[in-house]
């Protein structure tokens, strides 16, 4: 982590509003990434770079491809070409499991909190490299409990900063929705990550839990870790993304600070249709209305 | 009530207790400890547990009489086939959905048995007659007089019988204490967490693959040795003991005592066994004092309808208490959220 983060953001000042534009000092590079679903090419990204030490927006209408380039770039689905580069080393066709050793974490559109799991147990299951994970020294207590302490003790600050530690006990089952992706946003953090990647953390989430969660993750950034995250809310986005990425049928078709996104015409056609404002002809408008009904 | 006075109730207790502390419910137990290592902590679903009984009990069999191995190198033999069969099983499966190892487990012991018992492997499993000159080497450990009978009070067993028994417990109680040790370790915390989201625990950093291989194998073993503690005790490795009911009777007993708990399958395994041997002796003394008429039922039917009594009994603990005797409602109804 070795981002300064009060310069991250002004850093991103210079750069061109370009799809697939260079960053000063990119985290995450992408080039070439396809995926085909069949007949439908669900993404198609060209290149794409993501700014170390910003929060990274990626937008996009319904079934542009946010997920399934979230699933490529996290592993849980193998792109059909192209390679990405965490931090300069390849992570092609790396397993999940791996990239969170490596330092890019992601969460789930639908939370994945472990019902029958306590909430402690859930964020202790966060922490990587921990000896008793491995079958031979999990049956030997003392060649773990230490370590255990340790990752408890993390927990527990994790757990005090999101205000879940009244729950510490609880089966993470019983858990309000809003709580849940509080959890499961802390529980990332548990496996110290350089790059979080977010998909649509506030879905679902009553307003006054959205600020705190926005909150918590203006405070990532200020620790100095990068996150990517899907999102609808165009408040939200407009709140604390530095860079924004539209994406529109597979492709990147813009990018900028939030302010240039709003005028640009290619997201606007996205978002509205190519001929949202053109005339209709009367036969058209008919047909249109007929399908309408 | 003459009814009540008629039963020697002393002798139906002195049943029920021996069945419960015998030899299958040893073996149910173990069997039954296995299939919770799978199930009940690591959400695999495994439908032919009885297939690991049988790889034990042909590894400790041909360890013998094919290869002229000693008593404890053959049960290594045994723990090996286990292990073999979890490999095949788990390598193709483990990747895809939980129900493609449900279907591959339920086949496999199939299989296992048809194999055994098919004339091609005559020479090497003897088929159907199984195999017989095995035991004698366990029993030669057997520090027993097999001619007294041993135990405290209505617990009366064989020398040899008391032997095996003996040894049984022990080895279940290890297995308990072993598997408790396992799920109170983070190694426990990281199969428990592929139970109930495998993309959540991939997505922290676990190797869910790895993970559910390991518990394949461990499970796997555990039934082995149950198969092994089975032919050991009856002195036989007979294919047709390797049927699919062996496995749905080891998930009854998981599935009474609570699935998921540490002690369930030991207790599950006790009341099975016991409420089987209850059912009847009671019945077999109603039909022989002519409380039940011989138009309702003869001796003969005795064996089918404490199954069907037992079932019955069952159906009801499933309806009044769906989490099994140590299993927690709470925890229970958040699968249903």
């Amino acid at each position: 982590m070795t981002a300064d983060a009060t310069t991250a953001p002004t850093s991103l000042d210079d750069v061109a509003h370009d799809p697939g534009v260079a960053k000063p000092d990119p985290i995450l590079v992408v080039d070439d990434m396809r995926k085909r679903f069949g007949g439908v090419v669900a993404v198609d990204v060209d290149r794409v770079e993501i700014q170390r030490g910003a929060i990274t927006a990626l937008i996009g209408p319904n079934g542009a491809g946010k997920t399934t380039f979230f699933n490529l770039l996290t592993g849980f689905d193998r792109p059909d070409a192209g390679h990405s580069r965490l931090d300069g080393h390849s992570i092609d066709r790396k397993s999940p499991h791996t990239l969170a050793r490596l330092g890019m974490v992601r969460t789930f559109q639908l939370t994945k909190a472990l019902s029958k799991l306590t909430v402690i147990e859930n964020m202790k299951l966060g922490a990587v490299g921990q000896r008793g994970e491995h079958f031979w020294q999990s049956l030997a207590s003392p060649l773990w409990r230490g370590q255990e302490r340790a990752i408890e003790e993390r927990a527990d600050a994790l757990l005090a900063r999101f205000k879940l530690d009244h729950m510490r006990e609880e089966f993470a089952g019983t858990l309000s929705g809003g709580q849940r992706k509080l959890l499961e946003m802390a529980r990332a953090l548990m496996t110290e990550p350089r790059l979080v990647m977010l998909d649509e953390p506030m879905a679902g989430v009553n307003p006054a839990l959205t600020q705190s969660l926005l909150e918590h993750v203006k405070n990532l950034r200020d620790e100095g870790i990068t996150v990517v995250f899907v999102e609808h809310d165009m408040d939200v986005v407009r709140d604390i993304s530095q860079w924004v990425v539209v994406m529109a049928e597979g492709r990147i078709i813009a990018e900028g600070p939030h302010e240039s996104i709003g005028a640009n015409r290619a997201v606007i056609d996205a978002y509205l249709g190519a001929h949202h404002d053109a005339p209709l002809d009367l036969a058209e408008e008919e047909e249109w209305l007929e399908e309408e009904a | 009530m003459p009814v009540i006075a008629a039963i020697d109730w002393g002798l139906v207790l002195d049943q029920t207790i021996q069945a419960g502390l015998g030899v299958d419910a040893v073996v149910f137990a173990l069997a039954a400890i296995g299939l919770n290592v799978h199930f009940g902590y690591s959400g695999l679903l495994n439908f032919g547990q009885v297939g690991f009984m049988a790889m034990g009990a042909y590894g400790v069999g041909l360890g013998i009489t094919l290869w002229n191995l000693n008593p404890y190198l053959s049960l290594l033999v045994g723990v090996g086939f286990a292990i073999v069969l979890a490999l095949l099983l788990g390598v193709p499966t483990l990747r895809l959905r939980a129900d493609y190892l449900a279907i591959v487990t339920i086949a496999a012991a199939e299989i296992i048995r048809i194999i055994a018992r098919s004339t091609a492997m005559r020479p090497i499993t003897r088929g159907a007659e199984g195999l017989n000159e095995f035991a004698g080497d366990f029993y030669a450990l057997n520090p027993f007089n097999p001619s007294i009978s041993y135990g405290i009070g209505p617990l009366q067993y064989r020398g040899n019988f008391f032997f095996i028994i003996l040894v049984g417990w022990i080895i279940t109680l290890l297995t308990v204490l072993f598997v408790w040790q396992l799920m109170r370790s983070p190694w426990g915390r990281v199969v428990k967490a592929i139970r109930e989201d495998e993309d959540a625990a991939r997505a922290l950093g676990k190797n869910a693959y790895w993970y559910k291989m390991q518990a394949l194998i461990i499970g796997g073993v555990i039934g082995g040795v149950a198969g092994m503690v089975q032919v050991i005790a009856k002195a036989t490795v007979q294919p047709d003991t390797f049927v699919p009911p062996i496995t749905f009777f080891i998930w009854t007993v998981l599935i009474l005592g609570g699935v998921g708990k540490t002690f369930s399958p030991v207790v599950g395994s006790i009341i099975f066994w016991g409420l089987l041997a209850f059912t009847e002796n009671m019945i077999r003394q109603l039909v022989f004092e002519g409380f039940i008429p011989s138009t309702i039922m003869d001796a003969n039917q005795v064996g089918q309808v404490r199954f069907m009594l037992v079932g019955i009994g069952l159906a009801m603990l499933m309806i009044f208490r769906p989490q099994g005797i140590f299993g927690s409602r709470e925890e229970m109804a958040l699968d249903d959220r």
